[in-house]
């Protein structure tokens, strides 16, 4: 490895990744055996056993996405009776929403990236990291040996006073959620000290890579609105068992308390599964704009805002369960002040790809993607905050499109864009270019094709959750399921060509995208304890072009 | 947060603090374990919260219903356990104390008399419970006491059930903890140096004391 000094100089400088190669494996090579992956404490593997993980949860959810799909192609039931279409629809939620969206890129690109980003050799406390994906796994399996005896048919909210009535086996799978709770909380906790305490010398707050910040931010929710959904679980699953009464109107309960404490928790929630998603966009579009980022601290501030106002906006989900008007005002305020501190990010990046030269790489299509995504999600989120509005829309398709666009469209491409972005640091390989803009366009044009007809339903006024719908809204629906057939067909592509590059892929150079990010300041893939000989220093910005024009970062190596 | 002059101690010496390989110092080390606790008793907390809300909610609805079985809460037992916690965060303090002058054995000693006292709470506790259970005074759908006969009364033994329930297992664990903090000063490990262990564990004591402050009022007084 060159020597520190060379770095200090150059911010986007490489080491020479290949003198003393054979002294030091790769974390990767590091062990081979199966129990040095299992009980390993190195953040690198836990986030690669993240990934592997979180990928099959999106391929159970995605399963069942198809199935839910297949059904609504028809009026009448189609392939499967309407009980086993609400535990469908019920469990693709919950597995999307707690075993995917939630630990996908805090689990596998915050574990893989934020110690090398804050030039640390690993997060502050391993042990406790080994343990949430641990706890993750032991939710996931209580859960879902919950499906398969009996499943649940409450739908991903568990609203009660149902879901404390369905004869369903809501008890495990509460029970299951509650201890991913636990895995949630751990993540986070563990993020926000290692940021605190392991940024090495010279990484000040305001030199932490934007990425940092968003999972930052997103770890602050997580420590702070888990326990209130772990304790609305508990409580839920206890009147499940023993009636307790504590939602139940006919024990003198109220099932509105249950809406708030659990919005309290899911509408931050939804913030856990999308601020991730805008750190890695910030990354992304300053490497491939080749551009400084515009407003680094605009941005870094933005995602605090959000991640405190999330906190004040849950009513927005009960305009319609008597709130009253006064109520209704407030709570929509709050709601549009979130959508400003998203507009001031989504300025940002357009205006740091503004002049910049752009470089049209996999990750970058898939920022136009999220950009899209954004906006257009956003919007109908403006609209929906809007109480009148919300009124007719509530319940509806809107919602679920409404839901899809931002929260798993906007994820969905920064998770993408992450594995292809992140992918030769992580596993030292490169993918085949053409195909991964291949399947980002079939991707993105899959997305559109299933959500934008749900738009026009749910304002047609199809509701959400049935099983048969009149034939008016039949052209739409199977217009949605061919969209989410072409969705599917798109990941499957990327699932090939990524497993091919692991295997066969040229080698990758320790930054092939040129990238000032810190994390490509060590070699791909990186050493076991992160760097090899004196820790880099940190003289510059972390997303610091200085001309764009200029190529003025170091050639691929 | 550069220093790193604090290292593992050479052999044959008394037990000197590890730092582990990723942390620059033993300072760091011992800044990360307490920020952690402390985020982590933040979220304890918030987990009660959760609970004071529904108090607060079904006070609100039923003030006379709750008003009637406070009453029917035995507050001399009540009294006694709050005094009994209070002490027994005292001496988990003084444990903290003794551990900064590498006093090993007073550390013992001190845990074991907090650990002694959690177990009386628990059988004060259980008396109180077994009292309930005679009476019918039951949560939700298991209310059978004749007493009082107002709406929304089993509502106020859901709620006392399931906090203090809550509590409880938090003394449980509480003293898990305690009782492998206490194992540790056995084999005389802490020191001036090193006595994090010690005081995270009696932090966690306070925090169990300090959310059955707040449960007392609301449940025995008010
Ligand atoms: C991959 C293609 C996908 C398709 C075709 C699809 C389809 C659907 C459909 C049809 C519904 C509505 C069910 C109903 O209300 O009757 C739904 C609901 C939902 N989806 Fe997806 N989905 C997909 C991906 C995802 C992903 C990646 C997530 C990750 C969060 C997700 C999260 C949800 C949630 C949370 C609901 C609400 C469930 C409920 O309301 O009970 N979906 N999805
Ligand atoms: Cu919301």
């Amino acid at each position: 490895m060159s020597p520190s000094s060379s770095i200090a100089a150059e911010p986007g400088a490489v080491p020479a990744p290949d003198e003393h190669h054979e002294h030091h494996p790769s974390y990767l090579t590091d062990g081979t055996t199966v129990k040095s992956w299992l009980l390993t404490l190195d953040h690198k593997r836990i986030g690669v056993m993240y990934l592997i993980w979180v990928l099959l949860f999106f391929l159970i959810g995605g399963i069942y996405a198809l199935i839910v799909r297949l059904e609504l192609l028809t009026p009448g039931p189609t392939i499967i009776d309407a009980m086993t279409y609400n535990r469908a629809f019920t469990m693709h939620g919950v597995v999307m929403i707690f075993l995917f969206m939630i630990p996908a890129i805090p689990g596998a690109f915050g574990n893989f990236m934020l110690p090398l980003m804050l030039g640390a050799k690993d997060v502050a406390f391993p042990k406790l990291n080994l343990t949430s994906l641990y706890l993750l796994l032991g939710g996931a399996a209580i859960a879902i040996w919950g499906m398969i005896n009996g499943g649940m048919d409450t739908g991903w909210t568990f609203y009660t006073p149902y879901s404390t009535h369905t004869t369903t086996t809501v008890a495990p799978i509460l029970f299951g959620a509650f201890i991913i709770g636990f895995s949630s909380i751990a993540t986070g906790l563990n993020f926000i000290v290692t940021t605190h305490t392991m940024r090495a010398p010279g990484i000040t707050w305001f030199k932490l890579p934007l990425f940092v910040w968003a999972m930052y931010a997103t770890a602050c929710i997580q420590v702070l609105a888990t326990p209130v959904l772990g304790l609305v679980l508990l409580l839920v699953v206890g009147e499940h068992l023993f009636h307790f009464g504590i939602f139940d109107p006919a024990l003198g309960g109220d099932p509105v308390l249950f809406q708030h404490l659990f919005w309290f928790y899911s509408h931050p929630a939804v913030y856990i599964m999308v601020l991730p998603a805008f750190g890695v966009m910030s990354e992304v579009v300053a490497a491939f704009s080749r551009k400084n980022i515009f407003g680094y601290r605009a941005v870094a501030f933005s995602s605090l805002g959000i991640a405190f106002v999330g906190f004040f906006a849950w009513g927005h989900h009960m305009f319609v369960s008597g709130q009253s008007t006064f109520n209704a005002g407030v709570f929509a305020v709050l709601t549009m002040l979130v959508g400003v501190f998203t507009a001031i990010k989504v300025f940002n990046w357009v205006g740091t790809v503004y002049k910049g030269a752009v470089d049209f790489k996999t990750p970058f299509a898939y920022f136009c993607g999220f950009l899209y995504f954004t906006v257009f999600g956003g919007m109908t989120g403006v609209a929906f905050a809007t109480a009148s509005l919300d009124v007719p829309w509530h319940d509806t398709y809107f919602v679920v499109a409404h839901f899809h666009f931002i929260m798993v469209g906007a994820t969905i491409m920064a998770f993408m864009a992450a594995l292809h972005y992140w992918f030769p640091k992580m596993f030292g390989k490169m993918y085949h270019e053409g195909w991964g803009l291949v399947s980002a366009a079939l991707i993105i044009l899959g997305f559109n094709a299933t959500f934008i007809p749900q738009f026009l339903l749910g304002n047609a006024g199809m509701p959400r959750r049935y099983y048969e719908y009149p034939e008016r809204y039949q052209t739409l629906n199977v217009a949605s399921t061919a969209g989410a057939s072409l969705l599917a067909f798109g990941f499957l592509i990327s699932a090939i060509y990524l497993t091919y590059a692991l295997v066969y892929g040229r080698r990758a150079a320790s930054n092939p995208w040129r990238s000032r990010g810190y994390e490509w300041l060590t070699e791909s893939p990186p050493p076991t304890h992160n760097f090899v000989g004196p820790q880099p220093t940190y003289s510059e910005e972390p997303h610091f072009y200085v001309d764009p024009k200029k190529a003025e970062v170091p050639d691929a190596v | 947060m550069q220093s790193s002059s604090a290292v593992a101690g050479t052999a044959g010496a008394p037990p000197v603090p590890q730092v582990a390989a990723h942390f620059a110092s033993l300072e760091v080390q011992n800044h990360a374990a307490r920020l952690g606790m402390w985020l982590f008793l933040a979220t304890e907390i918030l987990l009660f919260a959760g609970l004071f809300v529904c108090y607060a909610c079904y006070r609100f609805l039923f003030p006379d219903a709750f008003a009637a079985a406070s009453r029917e809460l035995n507050l001399l037992m009540g009294t006694i356990n709050t005094l009994v916690l209070i002490t027994s965060s005292f001496t988990a303090a003084m444990a903290v104390h003794y551990a900064k002058e590498a006093q090993n054995k007073k550390v013992v000693a001190m845990f074991v008399l907090t650990i002694l006292m959690a177990l009386g709470f628990l059988v004060i506790k259980y008396f109180e419970y077994a009292h309930k259970f005679h009476e019918g005074q039951l949560p939700g759908a298991y209310y059978r006491f004749e007493g009082i006969q107002l709406p929304g009364v089993s509502m106020y033994f859901t709620i006392y059930f399931l906090s203090t329930g809550l509590h409880a297992f938090h003394v449980i664990i509480g003293m898990a903890v305690l009782a492998w903090v206490t194992t540790k000063a056995m084999r005389n490990e802490f020191s001036y140096r090193n006595y994090t262990a010690v005081e995270l564990g009696s932090m966690y004591w306070h925090l169990v004391d300090l959310v059955w402050i707040f449960l007392f009022p609301m449940l025995y007084l008010i």
